[in-house]
């Protein structure tokens, strides 16, 4: 939300923000160190962030010097799947040097001069809503965090990291249901399709699904909560109503009902997720809104002579907005375990498509004498559902308008 | 006198009612307002907590949120001539930070949270003024300046919160005047603060009044401020004005009891042992005001004539007071020598 807004310098130099401290100069060492391994003055220093710079860093390197081939392939054409992993390779080798000389460096001076305690990540102790702070003390968020990035960055290079075609069947009683190996490091499937590579795509799918369904969801909640929380009255009595009602369908017997209406595929599964997901952001949004109208700064806001779009927008939702991102983080969560459940009943992706879901799926029948075709699909499942809810728990301390040591 | 820039005449805003609330008896927090600000001019609107004061504010711009409230008809905001309470929406919208501005009583909450102060004061300039992004900042910067924050140019991107309360104060009213407002609505603009931030603030807002020519209406509880920096106070109590008079005139000799009262209970650095007087009993319920007189069940004087109600009574020098000891002064002389 207000990210981008964040000062990350370190907040603006306010009469209390105690960032005046002597700034020791840095040497040009420093400088070239944050160009060639960008992250490592941090990690050595023993900043969990600092090791992920770094560690994005040689990933994105090591992806780019490795994989030459592919990406020079790229650039005499290739499909969208390969533009967009070019596009992350690009912008992350461009944007580690620069987060380490933004967000860390100044971290690092800070504690130089012995002023931050317990800084983490960028802007500490600075401006924002967010308390980077804050969230940087809550440890499994942060690992969270960091292992929800790699999943990301994974997922967008999946392309040049995929050793196989996720969908390639060559001689398939021959290669079908090897066992993890150096060539097959999570095995093959029954039609000899390699496990790690139909993973990773499976990633893709998994996570844009879960993304975009949330981001409808938290769309149609919004609108729906702040029109029924700036309206109020019989507006908002009739919409909160319907909002109980369809909440009181339990949520797969609801999906399944619906997505048996229509041809499955990957933007059916996306669109019903998100339209039966939003009633808990209505019933947050509407709350917020309802007491976020009464605050003064909306009133000094209407004494100012702006509209109810304006003041809406500009000072309503962005304050009832956090518990939201906190909902949503956690929501995505869910509904990739729900996009899995519905693609393990085969209503979801459909095969050769790969998805976590039917990969646990089509791995159920043969658990017993080629385990990995289940297993390891299963496992990021859980490792990204866990991972989201980490940063969910560690946004919601970080946002906690009531934490401790934000309020003088 | 200066021609009224601001005339208020027999506003009534009230609360409730048919609902339920307040037991199905309307809350008659404004009942009956009139007054009249000059260009240039600084009016003090004194009186306890609930007596209307603030209420009457955010009537003015129609701030009020109704429902639960209303303004009744027969009410009138004029401004320049102009009837606001029958204004569309939109002239209203120009009105409002455009030539009427407001600070609220409490910088901690009158700041939007999320977005660095500059931005906020950047808004009202962009809405108002239809300056481009770049000259309102550069406009924002002079103002943050203007208003006594320095280094304007840093302090423009912190949040609310890495400010102090006399900061963000100082910020509301960059704000406030970013148009250029005719009339600055001040509701209880220092009570937030400490003394000497307060005295800093008065002080500000009189150096701007000075160099903007803008008229200030000044609502506090507080009769130092008053004293400091009003030229007419009107006093009110129970959702109507019971005294309006100059500042010196109604300091050395109040005519209406309630306004003795809180003289009376304004402490005596001479004698401070002394106990601090207070006006006996409480604010009445604005649901249920008294009959007659509303200040009759705790004035010291009532007698049998307080049972009607008297109107705004002129005594000498301009000076108006809801009392009938203004036609029988003899009758407060008599009991004080009794």
């Amino acid at each position: 939300m207000s990210g981008r807004e964040r000062d990350p310098q370190g907040g603006g130099p306010g009469p209390d923000a105690n960032v005046g401290a002597p700034r020791r100069p840095e040497g040009p060492g420093a400088v070239l160190a944050d160009y060639l391994l960008p992250g490592a003055r941090a990690a050595l220093a023993g900043r969990a962030a600092g090791t992920a710079v770094l560690g994005a860093w040689v990933l994105l390197w090591g992806v780019g010097v490795l994989r030459a081939g592919r990406v020079a392939a790229t650039l005499r054409g290739g499909v969208v799947d390969e533009w967009v992993a070019l596009a992350t390779l690009v912008i992350g080798l461009a944007a580690c040097p620069r987060a380490a000389r933004r967000w860390l460096a100044p971290v690092l001076r800070r504690e130089g001069g012995g002023v931050a305690d317990g800084a983490w990540g960028p802007a500490a102790g600075g401006g924002g809503p967010v308390d980077w702070e804050a969230f940087g003390r809550h440890r499994q968020a942060a690992v969270g965090l960091v292992l929800l990035g790699a999943l990301i960055l994974v997922a967008l290079l999946t392309p040049y990291l995929a050793p196989y075609d996720p969908n390639a069947q060559h001689a398939v009683v021959a290669t079908r249901f090897l066992s993890p190996s150096a060539a097959h490091p999570l095995g093959t499937d029954r039609f000899g399709r390699d496990v790690l590579s139909r993973a990773l795509y499976g990633a893709r799918i998994s996570l844009s699904i879960g993304f975009v369904a949330v981001a409808i969801a938290i769309s149609i909640g919004t609108l729906v909560g702040a029109g029924a929380g700036m309206a109020g009255g019989a507006l908002d009595t009739v919409s909160m109503r319907g909002v109980d009602l369809l909440l009181s369908f339990p949520r797969l017997v609801l999906l399944i009902a619906l997505v048996a209406l229509f041809e499955p595929g990957i933007a059916l599964v996306t669109l019903v997720l998100g339209v039966t997901g939003w009633m808990g952001t209505a019933r947050i949004v509407r709350g917020q809104v309802l007491s976020i109208r009464e605050e003064e700064y909306v009133q000094a806001a209407r004494a100012l002579g702006f509209g109810r779009w304006r003041v809406l927008t500009r000072h309503v939702l962005p304050n009832a907005l956090t518990p939201v991102i906190v909902a949503a983080t956690l929501g995505v969560g869910n509904t990739i375990l729900a996009e899995a459940a519905l693609s393990f009943l085969g209503l979801g992706v459909q095969p050769p498509t790969a998805s976590w879901g039917n990969m646990v799926a089509s791995g159920r029948d043969v658990m017993l004498h080629a385990w990995w075709i289940a297993a390891f699909p299963g496992v990021a499942i859980v490792l990204t559902v866990v991972s989201f809810n980490l940063v969910g728990d560690g946004l919601r301390d970080a946002l906690d308008p009531r934490r401790t040591g934000r309020l003088r | 006198m200066t021609a009224p820039l601001l005339e208020v005449e027999d506003l009534r805003t009230w609360f409730g009612g048919a609902s339920g609330e307040g037991g199905g008896r309307e809350a008659r927090a404004v009942d009956g307002v009139s007054f009249r600000l000059g260009a240039g001019e600084t009016l003090g609107l004194v009186g306890e907590s609930g007596c209307g004061k603030s209420v009457t504010a955010l009537s003015l711009l129609r701030l009020v949120p109704e429902p639960p409230g209303r303004i009744l008809p027969g009410s009138s905001v004029r401004l320049r001539g102009e009837e606001l309470l029958e204004a569309p929406p939109e002239r209203l919208r120009e009105v409002r930070g455009g030539e009427i501005a407001m600070v609220f009583q409490e910088p901690m909450t009158s700041l939007n949270p999320v977005l660095p102060v500059g931005r906020q004061v950047a808004e009202g300039i962009r809405r108002h003024r239809g300056l481009g992004a770049r000259e309102a900042q550069r406009e924002t910067v002079r103002l943050l300046d203007r208003v006594g924050i320095t280094e304007p140019e840093e302090r423009r991107r912190a949040y609310p919160h890495q400010l102090s309360g006399g900061m963000r104060q100082r910020v509301m009213i960059a704000m406030a005047l970013a148009c250029r407002p005719s009339i600055l609505v001040a509701d209880e603009p220092t009570t937030a603060l400490d003394v000497t931030v307060q005295a800093q603030i008065l002080e500000l807002l009189a150096d701007l009044q000075a160099e903007l020519g803008m008229a200030i209406l000044l609502i506090t509880h507080d009769l130092g401020i008053v004293a400091q920096v009003a030229d007419r106070v009107a006093v009110m109590y129970a959702g109507r004005i019971v005294e309006e008079a100059p500042v010196e005139a109604l300091y050395s000799r109040p005519l209406h009891p309630y306004t003795e009262g809180l003289l009376a209970a304004v402490p005596d650095p001479d004698r401070p042992s002394e106990r601090l007087a207070a006006i006996e009993g409480r604010v009445p319920d604005p649901a249920h005001w008294p009959e007659g007189c509303r200040f009759r069940p705790r004035c010291p004087h009532a007698w049998e004539r307080c049972v009607s109600e008297p109107g705004l009574l002129a005594g000498e020098a301009g000076r108006r007071a809801r009392c009938w000891l203004v036609e029988e002064p003899v009758r407060r002389e008599r009991e004080s020598e009794t």
